[in-house]
């Protein structure tokens, strides 16, 4: 069994994680095109060599981030988020007149 | 008869056929050069020279004809899919599989034995029962049969496995399997009747392009220029597109399957199941074959893992438990280039003169008859998209216009 080394939970088997996706920068929802949201939710980089990719720890809701390497498997490392988003993103919308 | 076979075999009159050309050089320029020596592009070729009289082609192929997707895939032909387009696309490949031993006078071995896929929810018989009506309007045979029919039609299988009782089954009776290796070499040997070059251990190292027109490749055998390229890479579709400057909405995972020792012949459809995401068969040789979905992360390598192969022995012996004792001969991995919406991608791409065949995942080996006709058509033409592949352009992302087969494509292959 493969192991993957939790920033929160420590090693743990590889079947108690979810793969999440290629770390990628949101563009603005409110401000981008049509097409620029289409790049940002379905392409990617998806190159065999080293990337930064989201996992979930499923038994304790925990999202963290790994370096990982795509041909060979090897994971350079997992960290935290919070090394990566200090501020808090705050999704407000404004009020429609009626 | 036997004497028979002995006097042709010492008469050197007797014409010994040539598969393949010798290799030669490979010219300066090429009218079209077709990236990845698959089932794929090598059936591009075929068409291209046998509809359109274009036979200044080169196929370039970095290992040996056929190695790649194309020999590790297991096989299963059917047009049970759940969109109109790709019903529509499929079904127009199956009707060519049906007589393509003829076209090429070398037997692929397609075998009709029927798909039968398991439903063990409500809301997948719902799901089922649209299908097999999309399907039957597009002239496919598919229908819904009952507990008591699939006992009939499998004796062997377990109607109750685990928590997960079958309820109907979604049968398909044109589902096929072929000898997937046979496939690309009758493509290979039509095609090169008919002068197309094909380069085995020829990689494609970079692409050049000029005022966002594609002109040339650049191969370990050195640079060759051409009128226009198509990529048919299958587990690589997006190291190829970065070299030409964009990207694919495509993640590469691993797909694996495996195959027991030779038994008695005991199954003849296909059956599978989505809901314990495994599928089984029996080849002509008796071995089972095991399949299911990809691997839970993505990654460009085709080792095995035990998980999986677990996980997927503990749903096959679910549906047929008396195989427990069957010992395994064989695993392996291919590489699949997976779309958000389970559809391939084909047809333009963003530089001009460099047509995509794509996005393959894990469904790409039915598909090899119609895709080639199909690109051969739209490379012949310079670039006007055949109907049957408009719906499957790479735009379809942009526009949010997705072809969805997740539901008709999980496990199934
Ligand atoms: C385990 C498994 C089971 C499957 N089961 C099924 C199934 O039951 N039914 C089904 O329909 N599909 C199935 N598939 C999917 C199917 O195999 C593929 O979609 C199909 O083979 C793709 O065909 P292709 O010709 O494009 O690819 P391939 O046969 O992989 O050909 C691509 C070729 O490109 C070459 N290449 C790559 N990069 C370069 C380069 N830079 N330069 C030159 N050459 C290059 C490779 O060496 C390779 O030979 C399965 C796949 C796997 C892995």
């Amino acid at each position: 069994m493969k192991i993957l080394n939790c920033p929160l939970n420590g090693p743990r088997n590889i079947s108690e994680f979810v793969y999440g996706g290629e770390l990628k920068t949101m563009p603005d929802p409110a401000t981008c095109s049509d097409r620029e949201w289409a790049e940002h939710v379905f392409y990617h980089d998806n190159q065999p060599g080293m990337i930064t990719e989201w996992w979930f720890h499923t038994a304790s809701g925990y999202w963290f981030l790994a370096e990982r390497h795509l041909l060979t498997d090897e994971v350079q490392r997992t960290f935290d988020p919070g090394e990566l988003f200090r501020q808090r993103i705050e999704f407000s919308r404004e009020e429609s007149a009626s | 008869m036997p004497f028979a076979l002995l006097k042709y075999g010492l008469s050197s009159e007797y014409p010994a056929e040539v598969d393949l050309p010798p290799p030669t050089e490979l010219k300066a320029s090429y009218d079209v050069v077709i990236i990845g020596g698959g089932g794929h592009g090598l059936a591009i070729a075929y068409y291209l020279a046998k509809y359109h009289g274009v036979t200044n082609v080169a196929v370039l192929e970095k290992a040996y004809l056929g190695g790649g997707n194309t020999a590790r895939n297991t096989a299963v032909i059917r047009s049970n899919y759940l969109t109109s387009e790709g019903v529509r696309f499929y079904s127009a490949s199956v009707k060519l599989f049906q007589n393509l031993s003829n076209e090429f006078d070398f037997n692929i071995m397609y075998s009709e034995r029927g798909q039968l896929t398991l439903a063990h929810t409500d809301a997948t018989v719902r799901a089922f029962r649209q299908r097999a009506e999309v399907n039957k309007h597009f002239g496919g045979r598919t229908e819904m049969i009952d507990r008591q029919q699939i006992a009939e039609l499998v004796p062997s299988l377990n109607l109750d496995p685990g928590h997960l009782p079958v309820l109907e089954g979604l049968w398909h009776r044109d589902g096929a399997t072929a000898r997937h290796d046979a496939v690309a070499w009758g493509y290979a040997k039509e095609a090169a009747k008919r002068g197309v070059e094909i380069h085995q251990l020829t990689e494609v190292q970079d692409l050049i392009v000029e005022d966002g027109r594609l002109t040339g490749v650049k191969t370990n055998r050195g640079t060759v220029r051409c009128g226009c390229a198509v990529q048919a890479v299958a587990g690589h579709s997006s190291v190829l597109a970065a070299k030409a400057g964009f990207r694919l909405p495509i993640v590469s995972y691993p797909l694996q399957a495996m195959v027991t020792q030779p038994i008695k012949p005991f199954l003849d459809p296909l059956v599978s199941s989505s809901a314990m995401h495994c599928y089984v068969q029996q080849t002509s040789r008796g071995e089972v074959v095991f399949g299911g979905g990809s691997d839970p992360y993505p990654l460009y390598n085709t080792r095995s893992t035990l998980e999986l192969k677990e996980s997927l022995i503990a749903s096959g012996l679910e549906m047929f438990p008396f195989l427990a004792k069957a010992k395994l001969m064989r695993q392996w991995g291919g590489i699949t280039d997976m779309t958000p919406d389970y559809s391939p991608i084909m047809g333009e791409s963003p530089v001009e003169n460099y047509y995509l065949d794509a996005g393959w995942g894990t469904w790409g080996f039915k598909a090899t008859p119609i895709c080639g006709k199909t690109m051969a058509q739209l490379v012949a033409s310079g670039g006007q998209v055949p109907d049957l592949i408009r719906p499957f352009s790479l735009a379809r992302f942009a526009n949010f216009e997705q072809v969805n087969e997740m539901g008709a494509t999980a496990a199934s292959h």
